[in-house]
């Protein structure tokens, strides 16, 4: 009987989605399909794609989609999968995710396949299990991977340390020059997309940005001799996701950016990746550990005596990892 | 590992047909959510390929149709087929809208457990839920 993973590798659909539920609870069984499956992961072009609710992300993931799947496509028509993610409630854990809303087109076609998570109290945008997800969809034979992040404020930029390519969406008179400048989420993004341009005031919006984020560029070569990190210098390009102008464009900048074949930036990207995925696991895995019941006793002490300030949380953190890492777990 | 967490129950809310009544379908969501179900909900004129493909790449423990258009004869036994050919038979399917009485026990009869009428409160249909999911043991 082949396993779920060898199911999902071979084209089951049925698998993928099991396995997909698995990962996203993060069972045994799906860690150990993720072990099994993870070298064949690492050829899928991972987009991120963040940005205000209601900036048209959803509606721009489906006309990608379509793009990529037009008998006429170049290169053919490819396979794509995508993952929406939208917020679980902080109150009841409960979550509406109503991504698929704007992507029913394709229901038919085999090779897009659509998955909607809750982030689980996760911040940042994205779920815990979003990096493993992709790498299963990856090493399922998705060369094209789609992530859209829940509707993000200012500052939400954990796509951008897992994605290869990170789409920030604008929509029009959404803010003046000094929003373009603010730090944080447009940072961290290798291309703008003003959506909606079919919208009066699109062109004006896409001007602002560019003048702005490529404002300092010059100083950018200073800035690498001299081993500071240097800001991102991202395209802004125009899009309809309701018209379908500049789709195209936007799916060749991806292609473009994806045969950059072990580029720095791809390889800095696997590397950020890799970092986000592994210090994840290891806080996972120390949670864990500290929950075990041969700790439970000490760690409750330690908290106890946290609470009544007799003791300060550096000391007891240094302490508990000194008495979690001197036994070895079962 | 965090398998004790009780995972939250998966729910695709659809709207299969050509009506365009999705009040009641987006308050059953929202009052699914608060009872902490992760529910996932598709929008209005569904076909049973899109509903089952939903169904299928969701990998829900849920399927709750509502629909007004009184084409319900026609369209919900075409999905709870679909389902089945997709080896989806331990999925949930529950409907709601207006059905009448008379042809529940077709419907019944073509795999969909429950039909709520009018009036049915969110606490009744999220119990019902709770009571017949199929919870997996893989």
């Amino acid at each position: 009987m082949p396993t779920l993973a060898e199911r999902a590798r071979s084209g089951d659909r049925r698998a993928l989605a099991r396995l997909l539920t698995e990962v996203e609870n993060r069972t045994a069984k799906g860690e150990e399909a993720l072990r099994a499956l993870y070298p064949a992961a690492g050829r899928a072009h991972l987009v991120g794609i963040t940005g205000a609710p209601g900036s048209g992300k959803s509606t721009l993931v489906a006309a990608l989609v379509s793009e990529a799947r037009k008998p006429d496509a170049p290169g053919g028509p490819r396979p794509v999968a995508v993952i929406a993610v939208d917020p679980s409630s902080p109150i009841t854990g409960g979550a509406i995710l109503g991504d698929r809303v704007r992507m029913q087109i394709h229901a038919s076609d085999r090779d897009v396949f659509i998955r909607s998570m809750a982030s689980r109290g996760h911040g940042g945008g994205l779920a815990t299990a979003t990096v493993a997800a992709a790498a299963v969809m990856d090493a399922s034979g998705f060369p094209l991977i789609l992530i859209e992040t829940v509707g993000t404020g200012q500052s939400e930029v954990e796509v951008a340390a897992i994605a290869d390519t990170t789409i920030v969406v604008q929509a029009p008179e959404m803010g003046d020059e000094v929003q373009a400048i603010k730090a944080g989420l447009l940072e961290v993004a290798d291309i703008v997309v003003v959506n909606k341009s079919d919208r009066p005031g699109a062109d004006r919006t896409a001007a602002q940005l560019r003048a702005m984020l490529t404002v300092g560029a010059q100083s950018d070569r200073a800035a690498a001799a001299a081993g500071r990190p240097r800001p991102k210098r991202p395209d802004v390009m125009l899009a309809s996701a309701l018209t379908g102008a500049g789709v195209p464009q936007l799916l060749a900048a991806l292609d473009r950016r994806a045969s950059m074949a072990r580029s720095s930036a791809t390889d800095e990207a696997a590397l950020k990746r890799a970092e986000a995925q592994l210090s994840g696991i290891l806080a996972q895995r120390l949670a864990e550990r500290l929950r075990s019941p041969d700790v439970a006793e000490r760690r409750n002490a330690t908290l106890r005596a946290v609470a009544a300030h007799e003791l300060d949380p550096y000391t007891a953190a240094d302490e508990l990892l000194a008495a979690i890492s001197g036994s070895d777990p079962a | 590992m965090t398998d004790t967490l009780t995972r939250p129950i998966k729910v695709l809310i659809a709207k299969p047909g050509l009506d365009g009544h999705d009040r009641g379908a987006k308050v059953l969501a929202r009052g699914l959510r608060d009872e902490g179900f992760e529910v996932i909900y598709t929008g209005l004129r569904q076909t049973p390929d899109m509903i089952v493909s939903a169904a299928l790449q969701e990998d829900v423990d849920v399927v709750g149709l509502s629909i007004l258009s009184g084409a319900h004869m026609t369209l919900l036994p075409k999905i709870t087929a679909g389902l089945r050919e997709q080896g989806l038979d331990d999925v949930l399917v529950t409907a709601g809208g207006i059905i009448p009485d008379d042809d529940i026990p077709a419907l019944e009869q073509a795999g969909v457990s429950r039909v709520f009428g009018p009036g049915t409160t969110i606490r009744e249909v999220s119990e019902f839920i709770r009571a017949n999911v199929h919870r997996r043991e893989e």
